[in-house]
């Protein structure tokens, strides 16, 4: 009986323990903390990463977790850095915590009104239709220029120190502290939902999308309510951006960025939560160092370390590791 | 509420000039065990199709538990206790055989729109979850992901998903096709196993595999009911050995 037990306990061990924190979570966070002592120069750099990290979280959820494709994740990023701009430059809202709040909800709600017609679709045409979603926000920021800045570019943003303490200085310090607080917060929240019921199901939708019809689930709604949720996370992403800038241009919502965080994405490894991190701080400290050596060739090594990953590593950074440590178990054994 | 749990009445269907369904009607008792049989391309998977909702037809009525349910997507049928298997495996590849019933059961409990509380923590699902792969002799492999799995037991998951849904309805199509032999009795054992108050209607080429199941058997022949009776009727009628042996006159 103790036999049978057992037995059912390593059978669904994979399962009851999968959510549980393990030590090596810790890694980035005692990285970003000591990255902090020992590089503080840096942290104008280590805020965009920080920022950057919680922009490709946002399209995990969708893209590594429902697999839902996307070349115009730029559009919520860029709704949220404009939104959280746009309040402190023309209503005088300069509150920080409570516009990144409103920024976030404007890009979620964007997010629903854009799933609504998104999530009906797949392949290719999906693809198109993203990208169209991005294009067309980006032209009407470019038409509307009395509120945005248009071409020239949103100026005038200015928000009180955090929670009216913490003052902003010249190297990012408190930018630095204060979005990689947000990226915790984030980042728990997405953590929750992927290992949750619905969170499983949008796994499911992405292995496959017929069983799921099948087995009962309302598949459009649940893409849509994960598109919703993945908005708002990138609006933040782009609310922090705008407040860690003071300065928002039309590129917050072009083509490059939806690309490049894509590329972020399965450079570190989709569908596993980290590979944000490690695309994120990959990418953009190889493009900081690139840019230093070779100013007008630094997008080759990165386009070089692109082929490689896909080439050899076709579940990113992260992949590779697990591939490694595999063999090593198996060699162990 | 009618005795019949799935009803298709003159149900009619066609793509273009090709007419695949033609005015069937059908019936299916509470507790079932209904075969349908029929050579290659005679509509079988098709009138699957139409009773689950993948497909709707051109005219024609699908009742469920006595209520219409033609116009219905898949997945409310699913929830009005409709299940299916698929012909060709439709599963989660890089999930585990657990993890695979689990999203069928979360979905029939209403849970999936939870989002908080992990799923390990469902520790009454989880436990549902094994005793349905327990009773399908698959508790041993609840953690290996099913793209690992010999095909005779992939088949057998498509099964276990399908009853997570806690089907009153269960249409299995074609649940042996490509299971070697040895393997095929364990998909038969199992069907056998069912919950006698499920009603099954069970799809499938192999003659031998569908008497030893069926208490009565339609036979489909150009997207209509060609005949139905018992297996003894069946395996007698002169028109259904016409069918098998392929010398029918029906020209397409």
């Amino acid at each position: 009986m103790a036999d049978a037990t057992r037995a059912r306990e390593r059978a669904t061990a994979h399962v009851v323990t999968a959510h549980r924190w393990r030590w090596v979570e810790a890694a980035p966070w005692l990285v970003a903390t000591g990255a902090f002592f020992l590089l503080p120069d840096y942290m104008t750099l280590g805020t965009q990463i920080v920022i950057t990290v919680m922009f490709a979280l946002s399209l995990d959820l969708i893209l590594g977790f429902a697999g839902i494709i996307t070349l115009g994740h730029a559009a919520y990023f860029g709704v949220g850095a404009y939104a959280c701009g746009m309040l402190s430059a023309h209503l005088g809202w300069t509150e920080p915590v409570s516009a990144l709040f409103a920024a976030t909800l404007v890009a979620a709600f964007v997010g629903w009104l854009s799933g609504l017609v998104l999530m009906r679709y797949h392949g290719l045409t999906l693809l198109m239709l993203t990208l169209s979603v991005a294009i067309l926000l980006q032209q009407l920021a470019n038409t509307y220029s009395d509120f945005t800045g248009g071409f020239d570019g949103l100026t005038g943003i200015y928000f009180d120190p955090v929670f009216g303490v913490f003052e902003y200085d010249l190297w990012s310090h408190t930018h630095y502290w204060y979005a990689l607080a947000w990226l915790a917060v984030v980042f728990v929240v997405a953590r929750r939902i992927v290992y949750s019921p619905f969170g499983r199901s949008l796994v499911g939708i992405r292995e496959n999308a017929l069983r799921m019809h099948a087995v009962g689930a309302p598949v459009f709604r649940r893409q849509v309510a994960v598109y919703t949720v993945s908005a708002g996370i990138a609006g933040l992403s782009g609310a922090l951006f705008a407040q860690a800038n003071t300065f928002v241009t039309l590129d917050v919502l072009g083509f490059t960025r939806s690309g490049i965080i894509m590329i972020i994405l399965i450079l570190g490894g989709t569908g596993r939560l980290y590979g944000a991190f490690v695309g994120a701080i990959v990418y953009m400290v190889l493009e900081d160092e690139l840019s230093k050596l070779t100013p007008e060739f630094w997008e080759f090594g990165v386009g070089l370390a692109l082929v490689l990953v896909v080439l050899f590593a076709r579940n990113g950074i992260l992949g590779l590791l697990d591939r490694a440590r595999s063999l090593l178990a198996e060699r162990g054994r | 509420m009618s005795d019949f749990v799935l009803e298709a009445d003159a149900v009619t269907k066609s793509f273009g000039a090709l007419s695949v369904a033609r005015d069937i009607s059908f019936r299916l008792e509470k507790g079932a065990r209904h075969g349908l049989i029929g050579p290659n391309g005679a509509g079988k998977t098709t009138f699957i199709n139409l009773l689950t909702g993948v497909l709707t037809p051109d005219r024609g009525v699908v009742r469920l538990g006595g209520a219409d349910v033609t116009r219905l997507t898949p997945e409310q049928r699913c929830r009005r206790g409709l299940a299916r298997t698929f012909q060709i495996n439709q599963l989660f590849p890089s999930l585990s055989a657990l993890e695979n019933v689990l999203l069928a059961l979360t979905e029939r409990d209403g849970r999936a729109w939870r989002f908080l509380r992990p799923l390990g923590q469902h520790a009454d699902l989880i436990d549902e979850a094994m005793s349905l792969l327990a009773g399908l002799g698959l508790e041993s492999i609840a953690a290996r992901s099913v793209q690992e799995l010999a095909y005779g037991q992939q088949r057998l998951v498509e099964i276990a998903i399908a009853l997570a849904s806690r089907p009153r309805v269960l249409l299995l199509d074609e649940p042996a096709a490509g299971v070697p032999g040895a393997e095929s009795r364990l998909i038969l054992d199992a069907i056998e196993a069912l919950d006698p108050d499920i009603a099954v209607l069970v799809i499938e080429h192999d003659m031998d595999f569908i008497f030893r199941i069926a208490r009565r058997i339609s036979v489909l022949v150009a997207g209509a009911i060609l005949v139905e009776g018992t297996p003894e009727e069946i395996a007698a009628d002169p028109a259904v050995r016409e069918v098998y042996l392929g010398e029918t006159t029906h020209a397409h």
